[in-house]
């Protein structure tokens, strides 16, 4: 089967369609909806062992040789990736059942999420730049549907600032294309990385670094292009903030991951420095908002941020354990954040708001919620042996080894941070005793619990199996440190 | 105010078919020329557009029961299907097939499965056209 890498964005995309045709009857479009995730999930499994056994898998669109066509890259990374995100909107999709309501789910919530899932695999996927744009764009327009479903006051407030940001971050994409291409000639990545590591470190390639870091920046939300992601996530419901959270500023980390690991490479001291600098700023202003805030979805929130700056350090830093690193905080990171913007909407679903100020005792009525949530921030926070510690200790361990001090300490005291945010957030919502009694009704949470504890339990396996892992995450590593694997799979030299 | 559009509405009757042929005609040619599904499904929403105009959104309703939504997503179904069929038979995705035939009154023709996804490009350009000016049209 050599089109083994398009079937997790064929199979959303089918999806999608026969969605929109069952549009009436939102049972079916629930089941659907599950059935495509499971074979979506399924399919890419499937290539994760073809990868791992056969090296990096390609499919030349169309069957126009590579660098000509758009081509289709697999490789470890992106499956790794395809993967997590694919358990993340099945796990999502289970969850809306219960929450999203039925008025969204009439108005395509579903096939949207097909769509949404469609670009961030086309994302992870695609070997061709523009493609990549292509499907950036795909996934944004599914973003935008989601973020004005609804459409209640705040969420049309903050998506015209949303569609705003991202109109002007496109269109300097454009740009950068276009310039790439007056420069290289090619749009095909590997192709790029080729002409680009001939050319050497001429000054228009390092503008051009800078110019497609101001773009990915502004979707992944680094220090200072972040300014629209505090107002413009917290619009939305727990779902949809589940899959914006977890995975549109992570493809952007991932745009960052990709093209400074196969294009930009060569001017190091100069790029590289910047991006660590703005790394560490990114974790600072993320760090204030999250001990600023007394409200549970601005800290999880601020938190995004601050993850972001640890994986933009770990890119920065640039040696083959760092990069190990930002690999396994990437996926870890989609994960838990995932799992805890859904736990943040069933805790604002219980107490009817999201201001910490006006809740707390939930403990009693909700042991198994506040414990399944104090071991996601555990797991956030990187505390061993759950997911976030093997990430950051090798980000970390590789700061230290590379003498950035002042980089690797500041990851460090994050952690305390993003520790001292979350179980603030615990102590606040199921600790604290409140001078209002709780009712005495307890609301029904069972079905919106079961996919978050998937989650956290993925999470918690993915920390304890860190040995089975890490051939995974060590094959694709190897790629972003050596660009010749990526371009000889590619231009099959 | 009343207007009287008897003219517009009898000439508007005429010149849907003599545009929707065109459509047509654009829409093949685009196989070797300028033209193809985009512009053919254009001109077709230009078509239905003129009709909006001439009568109202009740009646063209009643002449074409369509569902544009609907029509979005045969489109892409078309679209998706064309790209997909290559899966079965185990080339890369969107590879096309073509081959020359002897048809009957047209000769020496050659059939192209480029065809079928410009066809689901043809009906998602009228679908979404059509869905953004009915949604317009229906908030007056």
């Amino acid at each position: 089967m050599i089109n083994l890498p398009i079937l997790p964005i064929l199979i959303p995309l089918v999806a999608a369609i026969i969605l929109i045709f069952l549009a009436k009857s939102i049972y079916a479009q629930r089941i659907v909806s599950v059935i495509a995730s499971i074979a979506t999930i399924i399919s890419s499994i499937m290539i994760m062992a073809k990868v791992k056994s056969d090296g990096i898998q390609t499919v030349d669109m169309g069957s126009w040789p590579a660098p000509f066509g758009i081509t289709l890259v697999s490789d470890m990374l992106s499956v790794l990736l395809v993967l997590t995100a694919s358990v993340i909107t099945l796990c999502v999709i289970l969850y809306s059942f219960r929450s999203i309501g039925n008025g969204r789910e009439r108005f395509y919530y579903y096939p949207i999420v097909q769509f949404l899932l469609l670009g961030v695999n086309g994302s992870f996927t695609t070997g061709d730049i523009f493609n990549l744009f292509v499907f950036f764009e795909i996934m944004l327009m599914s973003s935008y549907v989601l973020i004005v479903i609804g459409g209640t006051k705040i969420q049309l407030r903050e998506s015209i600032k949303y569609i705003l940001v991202n109109v002007i971050s496109s269109a300097i994409f454009v740009m950068a294309v276009g310039f790439l291409y007056s420069v290289t000639g090619s749009l095909n990545m590997a192709h790029i990385s080729a002409r680009i590591s001939e050319i050497g470190s001429e000054p228009i390639i390092t503008v051009l670094a800078v110019l497609f870091l101001i773009v990915f920046g502004l979707k992944g939300a680094i220090f200072p292009l972040y300014f629209w992601l505090p107002g413009s996530y917290s619009a939305p419901p727990a779902p949809i903030l589940a899959l914006f959270g977890s995975l549109l500023t992570k493809v952007g980390i991932y745009a960052i991951l990709r093209t400074y690991t196969l294009f930009f490479y060569h001017d190091q001291p100069f790029t590289h420095d910047i991006l660590s600098l703005l790394a560490l700023l990114t974790i600072v202003a993320g760090v204030i908002g999250a001990l600023a805030y007394r409200d549970v979805k601005q800290i999880l929130i601020y938190n995004i941020i601050i993850a972001v700056g640890v994986l933009l350090f770990g890119i920065a830093t640039m040696t083959d354990e760092s990069l190990a690193g930002t690999v396994f905080y990437l996926i870890h990171d989609m994960i838990i954040k995932a799992a805890l913007f859904l736990l943040g909407g069933i805790i604002i679903y219980i107490a009817g708001t999201s201001n910490l100020n006006k809740m707390g005792g939930l403990i009693l009525q909700y042991p198994a919620l506040g414990w399944t949530f104090l071991l996601a921030s555990f797991a956030l926070a990187g505390i061993p042996p759950l997911s976030g510690f093997t990430g950051k200790l090798l980000i970390v361990r590789s700061g230290f080894a590379e003498g950035e001090y002042v980089g690797a300490i500041v990851v460090l005291l994050s952690s305390l941070a993003v520790l001292y945010s979350v179980v603030n957030l615990f102590m606040g919502a199921f600790w604290k005793t409140t001078e209002t009694p709780l009712p005495d009704v307890k609301k029904r949470t069972g079905s919106l619990f079961i996919p978050v504890v998937v989650l956290v339990l993925l999470s918690v396996l993915y920390g304890v199996g860190t040995e089975f892992v890490y051939p995974y995450v060590m094959h694709a590593v190897d790629v972003l440190i050596h660009p010749e694997i990526y371009i000889d799979a590619v231009l099959k030299e | 105010m009343k207007t009287n559009d008897v003219i517009f509405q009898t000439v508007a009757k005429v010149v849907f078919f003599m545009i929707i042929f065109f459509a047509v005609r654009i829409f093949f040619a685009g196989h070797y020329y300028p033209g193809g599904g985009f512009v053919g499904g254009l001109l077709t929403s230009g078509a239905i557009v003129l009709l909006l105009l001439a009568f109202d959104l009740k009646t063209v309703k009643k002449i074409l029961p369509v569902d544009y939504k609907w029509l979005i997503s045969l489109g892409l179904l078309f679209a998706t299907g064309t790209a997909a069929g290559s899966v079965l038979f185990n080339v890369p995705f969107f590879t096309h097939a073509y081959d020359y035939f002897q048809l009957p009154l047209f000769g020496k023709t050659s059939l192209h499965t480029a065809m079928l996804f410009d066809l689901g490009v043809y009906l998602v350009v009228i679908g979404v056209t059509m869905t953004i000016i009915q949604t317009i049209g229906e908030s007056e």
